[in-house]
């Protein structure tokens, strides 16, 4: 990536910023910075882009609460002493 | 385990020994604590002594819990603790304190393919996400394990800097990071399917 500047923002230091506006996080000062960046700057604009839609897809791969093998659970419960409650398993959310 | 979604539980019933309280407890998090080991080890048995150490600590250490942090974020702290001492036993070459890299440039993005709107289908085809759980098992170790904490399991930036013991700014560099590092590896991957659509 270049660094130039667009408006005032140069593309290193939205760089810097793009963690607090992808976790809705940022000023809306900081917010509007940033889009009159990447209105102007398309390299910016993707890496916003394609950022945003990684963090996407990762939360589309682990939408489904994993669940341990059951004789996993057994030896967990069999050291934690909890034997006599591991029979009744409850499904967590 | 998105822990917005995380059920309650009594600090009270755990601190007198209620065992189902404790039983549900284990139930809530275990799947989580699994994949966390799963994640940062690669290997089921390591997985397996990373959750039932995490719980017969959290089983001994319930009474002096100070609730400073909330008891997810507790649990969290202690699972990635076993977690990373596994790695250092097995791998003390690794270092866990450095953020990744020697400078931001290795981090720069230079892949600029504008894969975002390709269809859902070929976004999150099988293949597409078995790729994208190879690169975050590739992610070197100290950025690997914020990002599961932050973008796999929910927790917020200061859940994260509490469960491992960094600060706050430290939690977001690594996240820009790992981010930024899956980033460039789905660029290069979806990149083929976005010129291959563009030729047509």
């Amino acid at each position: 990536m270049t660094d130039h500047t667009h408006n005032t923002l140069t593309c290193d230091q939205l760089l810097g910023m793009l963690t607090d506006y992808l976790d809705g996080q940022s000023r809306d000062e900081i917010c509007h910075e940033i889009e009159a960046h990447i209105s102007e700057c398309n390299n910016c604009r993707v890496v916003v882009d394609t950022t945003r839609r990684t963090i996407s897809l990762v939360h589309a791969c682990n939408d489904k609460p994993l669940s341990i093998p059951e004789d996993v659970r057994e030896r967990l419960f069999q050291r934690l002493n909890l034997d006599d409650h591991g029979a009744s398993k409850s499904n967590p959310s | 385990m998105n822990v917005q979604l995380q059920p309650s539980f009594s600090i009270e019933a755990l601190r007198s020994g209620d065992r189902d309280e404790f039983t549900r407890l284990v139930d809530a998090y275990s799947g989580p604590i699994y994949g966390l080991g799963l994640r940062m080890l690669r290997r089921e048995q390591d997985a397996e002594d990373v959750l039932q150490n995490t719980f017969v600590k959290v089983l001994q250490n319930i009474q002096g819990f100070e609730e400073r942090s909330s008891l997810s974020t507790w649990i969290y702290r202690i699972a990635a603790n076993e977690a990373l001492m596994m790695l250092r036993k097995m791998r003390p070459e690794v270092n866990l304190d450095d953020q990744g890299a020697d400078g931001d440039e290795d981090f720069m993005p230079v892949q600029f393919v504008d894969w975002g709107a390709l269809p859902e289908e070929t976004l999150e085809s099988g293949e597409a996400k078995a790729y994208l759980e190879r690169a975050i098992e590739a992610l070197p170790e100290s950025l690997r394990v914020v990002f599961i904490l932050r973008d796999m399991e929910g927790l917020s930036i200061k859940e994260t800097s509490e469960a491992l013991n960094l600060t706050e700014t430290n939690v977001k560099t690594r996240l820009l990071r790992a981010r930024l590092n899956l980033r460039e590896k789905l660029s290069v991957y979806f990149g083929e399917q976005y010129f291959k659509g563009v030729e047509k």
